[in-house]
């Protein structure tokens, strides 16, 4: 089966690029909220995003300034998806390293492994730091949704 | 050998690690295979891995696995996931 590329898996109506949020939890509500206004997954599923960081910390914020906001395959996740919450100003998760986050991308999937290619490419894309300050510092949505379109064309070339 | 990449829910954070394990994998010229458990299975894939790889908050949270444990600060960072693959495996 063929897996949908990363720029539909995120689309230009799950993106915001300078959200205003007071605190880490407002900031992974946000992600959440963009997963719900693209028909992705419920409100439950925000909750578990929630609940997944009460119980095992702030493991998410995967590398300086990003946070992975997701929880487990559930009920609650309608299709496989992702969001993209640009903040205004950063926020503390309480990470040792990681600190302060300026991006939430919020994730739910259906199963274990119908994303794995998308999100490989993100990390690639991502793990590019110059890159990361350019999708980082783009002022509108389709910005940030043409730049992943370029990248993801690149990459299949 | 077997590295196994542990994650708190199965579908995030372990699959951006495995990325980053398969390419220090292969740039270390290592024969072995990636397996990925979440924090519940964890313990039973460990029992015949030979190196676990996961952030530290998850490395306080399991505990002592009897294999070494590798904490990656940055998951998205290349160079630091095959250095510390390179020590712990002695490449």
């Amino acid at each position: 089966m063929t897996e949908p590329p990363l720029s539909r898996l995120l689309p230009v109506d799950a993106i915001l690029t300078t959200v205003h949020v007071s605190d880490w939890r407002s900031a992974i509500r946000t992600s959440g909220e963009l997963l719900v206004a693209t028909g992705v997954s419920t409100d439950d599923y925000v909750h578990q995003m929630l609940k997944a960081v009460d119980e095992y910390g702030p493991y998410i914020v995967i590398t300086p300034g990003l946070a992975l906001a997701h929880a487990r395959p559930s009920p609650a996740v309608l299709r496989t998806g992702l969001s993209w919450a640009g903040l205004a100003a950063p926020v503390t998760f309480g990470h040792p390293q990681n600190d302060p986050v300026h991006l939430v991308i919020g994730l739910a999937a259906v199963d274990h492994d119908a994303h794995s290619s998308a999100l490989s490419r993100l990390a690639r894309m991502l793990a590019d730091r110059g890159r990361q300050e350019k999708l980082r510092s783009a002022a509108t949505p389709e910005q940030v949704h043409t730049l992943i379109t370029e990248y993801e064309e690149s990459e299949r070339t | 050998m077997k590295i196994l990449a542990v994650c708190g829910m199965g579908i995030g954070t372990s699959v951006i690690l495995t990325t980053n394990i398969s390419k220090a994998v292969h740039d270390l010229g290592l024969d072995a295979e990636i397996e990925v458990a979440d924090i519940w299975t964890a313990d039973g894939a460990a029992a015949d891995a030979d190196v676990v790889m996961t952030s530290g908050e998850l490395a306080a949270e399991l505990g002592d696995m009897g294999v070494p444990v590798t904490v990656i600060d940055d998951f998205l960072d290349p160079e630091e996931v095959r250095a510390r693959l390179a020590a712990v495996t002695g490449h």
